[in-house]
């Protein structure tokens, strides 16, 4: 496992990565030389350190070709990914995804937050989320993205967007936001304390 | 496909590929060997992007910079400096970053290059040689396009400020000690220039302060051109933000064709003069003309075009081998002379060379362009586009990018876009420098 890893790493660094996986030549650009057009907006190896673009570090591969197919589709309500998206083939967005999913999971440190707002914040995700967004949301292979330590204004819009309906998201997940709303209108405010906190 | 399959796999590709990449793969450091010696002239968006880059790629090259200055002022967000919306030190970065990650940082101005002997020659008279040259000087104003206008003008009076730095914190300074009702002249440059919404967020931030702080002020813009960047998305904003279009618009934009190409300056009188008439003016701005940084002419990599020719996949100058131009001074059209696109320039400079020193097969390049501007608080915008190499070319993806839409003004959006902006600066400084 660890020396797959570790040759995974090498071919990516490489940028032979493509040709093995597809077995073609290099028509398309490598997974490397794809993913590095996107660090000037989420960071070196996609790990962000802003307040609002989200981080692409460790996302696993499947939740970053089903994001960026959705992009395309002009989905989820984007200002700018929609644009990006519609530059790139399915399999441009998978070699993306091997890029991204090998990098470390990244949480940003740097964020503000007040420390009474994150402390319920954490409760009430470990009561209404934890069963899909596992660990604050940092196990990526949850195939739900990175909440804690993920761009805190990005949470923010996320939510804002799944409640006013201008982003899908799935239905159970729907019912706990619900239910949470239901019993603290100020649920989100936390959530997003504690996701600018971090785990 | 199993772990075995994977290797075996990976080991006929690079036997195929000859004995060098092997080696390269498998020890990331040199043994001896070829030499693998980079230098940069010029450490902005591009140079310092390359220099970090080939780094990570490849830790056995030995990576020198040269930077004129040991401070580095970024052009973008500089127009928020000028509306006082945040300081020059916040725009300020350092070498340090760098340093750290193994690149040589030398403070000092390269003066000549001799591209048979690869060496470059310091202004200080240290010579060092390189293996691939790597020249990311940025631009150069064409100064004698204006009578009356030279570089002394600019640093003392009447500021260009399209190289960020002290002429930047000067024509803040101005603005603040304009009077209310004073008049701004701001002249924007011909095609093709650094930053092409340039002017026009600097409009837009000027007239944001002077809204706040002189209201009676007013701002005419001597334009080279009749249409420019992100033409709707500005004239809609400034219509909405500063009665641009009423009879009280803060903003005046005079097209070339209504004679907006200036012909000189007095700055003892303080007038432009344009095709048809003068303006009087407590605070000028002047945007010259542009061509490439000054090394690039004494190096002989410029064309007649007053830009570097080059080759799209790997930067390397079409006119002297082992020489790559990145950022502004290149001709990388259709991407623009932008930060971002420097920052993806450096990004395929810096593959290729790895590749070339390690003679392995030149990756395909992959190029991102995006620019934010901030007309008024709560309202950003941007443009976006991918690129890729095709048939010996960079072209620009079709179906992708475009600017923000404007149909209507999606007040959520628009606000994200500001923040997004925000990130996009703090991510792609940190990407070049951290
Ligand atoms: C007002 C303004 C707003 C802008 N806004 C944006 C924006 O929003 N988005 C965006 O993407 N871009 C923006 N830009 C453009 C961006 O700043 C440039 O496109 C980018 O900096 C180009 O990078 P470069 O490496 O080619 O040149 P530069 O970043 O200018 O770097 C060149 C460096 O080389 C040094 N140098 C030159 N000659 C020598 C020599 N002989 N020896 C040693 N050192 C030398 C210089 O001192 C300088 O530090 C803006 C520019 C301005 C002026
Ligand atoms: C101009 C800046 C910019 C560039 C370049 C850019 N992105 Fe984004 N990205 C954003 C913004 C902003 C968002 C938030 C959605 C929006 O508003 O469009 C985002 C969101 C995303 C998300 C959603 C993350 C999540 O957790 O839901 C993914 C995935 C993504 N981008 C992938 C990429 C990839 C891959 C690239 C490079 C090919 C890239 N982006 C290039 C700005 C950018
Ligand atoms: C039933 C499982 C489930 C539950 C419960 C759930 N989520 Fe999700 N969540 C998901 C999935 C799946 C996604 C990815 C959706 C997509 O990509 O469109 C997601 C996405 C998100 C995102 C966007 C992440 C990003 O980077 O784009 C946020 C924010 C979020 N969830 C918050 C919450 C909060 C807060 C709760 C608890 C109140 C919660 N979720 C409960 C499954 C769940």
């Amino acid at each position: 496992m660890r020396q797959r890893k570790i040759i995974k790493s090498i071919l990516i660094s490489s940028g032979l990565f493509s040709l093995i996986l597809t077995g073609q030549a290099l028509a398309t650009p490598t997974s490397q030389a794809l993913s590095y057009t996107c660090a000037g907006c989420h960071g070196t190896n996609g790990a962000s350190n802003g307040s609002a673009i989200p981080s692409l570090a460790g996302l696993s591969k499947d939740y970053l070709v089903e994001a960026m197919e959705a992009y395309k589709k002009d989905e989820r309500s984007p200002t700018i990914m929609n644009r990006i998206a519609k530059g790139y083939s399915t399999k441009e967005f998978e070699l993306m995804g091997d890029f991204f999913s090998n990098q470390p999971v990244h949480q940003n440190s740097g964020q503000k937050y007040d420390s009474a707002k994150a402390k319920a914040g954490k409760k009430l995700h470990k009561k209404y989320c934890s069963s899909c967004h596992s660990e604050g949301g940092t196990i990526t292979d949850d195939e739900a993205g990175l909440l804690a330590g993920n761009a805190a204004l990005f949470m923010e819009y996320s939510l804002i967007d799944f409640h006013d309906g201008s982003r899908d998201m799935p239905r159970k997940m729907k019912k706990k936001i619900k239910k949470m709303l239901k019993r603290d209108k100020d649920a989100f405010d936390k959530l997003v304390h504690y996701y600018s906190k971090g785990e | 496909m199993s772990n075995q399959h994977n290797r075996r796999n990976f080991l006929k590709i690079v036997g195929a590929g000859g004995v060098a990449t092997t080696a390269a793969l498998y020890t990331p450091f040199a043994i001896g060997g070829a030499s693998k010696k980079v230098v940069i002239i010029g450490g902005g968006m591009g140079g310092a992007t390359a220099a970090k880059y080939i780094r990570m790629m490849d830790k056995s090259v030995d990576v020198t910079l040269i930077s004129a200055d040991a401070n580095y002022y970024t052009g973008f967000a500089s127009n928020e400096v000028i509306s006082g919306e945040r300081s020059l030190t916040s725009i300020t970065f350092s070498y340090a970053g760098l340093r750290k990650r193994g690149v040589k940082v030398i403070i000092d101005t390269a003066a000549d290059i001799n591209a048979q002997a690869r060496t470059v020659k310091l202004a200080s008279g240290t010579s060092i040689s390189y293996d691939r040259l790597i020249v990311a000087p940025g631009i150069d104003f064409k100064f004698d396009d204006i009578e009356g206008y030279d570089a002394r003008v600019a640093n003392e009076k009447i500021p260009h400020a399209w190289v960020a730095g002290s002429q930047t914190k000067m024509l803040h300074n101005q603005l603040r000690s304009m009077k209310n009702g004073g008049t701004v002249v701001l002249s924007a440059p011909p095609n093709p220039f650094r930053c092409p919404p340039g002017p026009y967020e600097r409009v837009s931030q000027m007239a944001l302060y002077l809204k706040h702080n002189k209201p009676k002020s007013k701002i005419i813009v001597l334009d080279s051109k009749d249409k420019f960047s992100k033409f709707g998305l500005f004239t809609n904003g400034w219509k909405k933000h500063y009665g641009y279009g009423t009879d009280n618009s803060m903003i005046e934009w005079i097209p070339a064709y209504k004679g907006g190409r200036i012909e000189g300056v007095d700055a003892d009188a303080m007038t432009v003069t344009a095709e048809f008439d003068d303006f009087k003016a407590d605070v000028i701005n002047i945007i010259p003309a542009q061509k490439a940084g000054k090394i690039a002419f004494t190096a002989g990599l410029v064309n007649d075009s007053g830009w570097c020719p080059i080759q799209g996949n790997t930067f390397e100058s079409t006119i002297h081998k082992n020489i790559h131009v990145i950022g502004d001074a290149s001709i990388a059209s259709p991407l623009p002379k932008s930060g971002y696109a420097a920052n993806s320039e450096a990004k395929v400079c810096a593959a290729a060379i790895v590749a070339l020193l390690n003679s392995d097969k030149i990756p395909d390049p992959s190029f991102v362009n995006t620019c934010y501007s901030v007309i008024a608080p709560g309202n950003g915008i941007s443009v976006a586009m991918v690129y890729a190499y095709k048939n010996g070319k960079i072209v620009k993806v079709k179906g992708s990018g475009g600017l923000t839409p404007d149909e209507q003004f999606d007040k959520k959006l628009r606000a994200r876009e500001v923040e997004y902006g925000y990130t996009w600066f703090h991510n792609i400084t940190q990407d070049a420098f951290g």
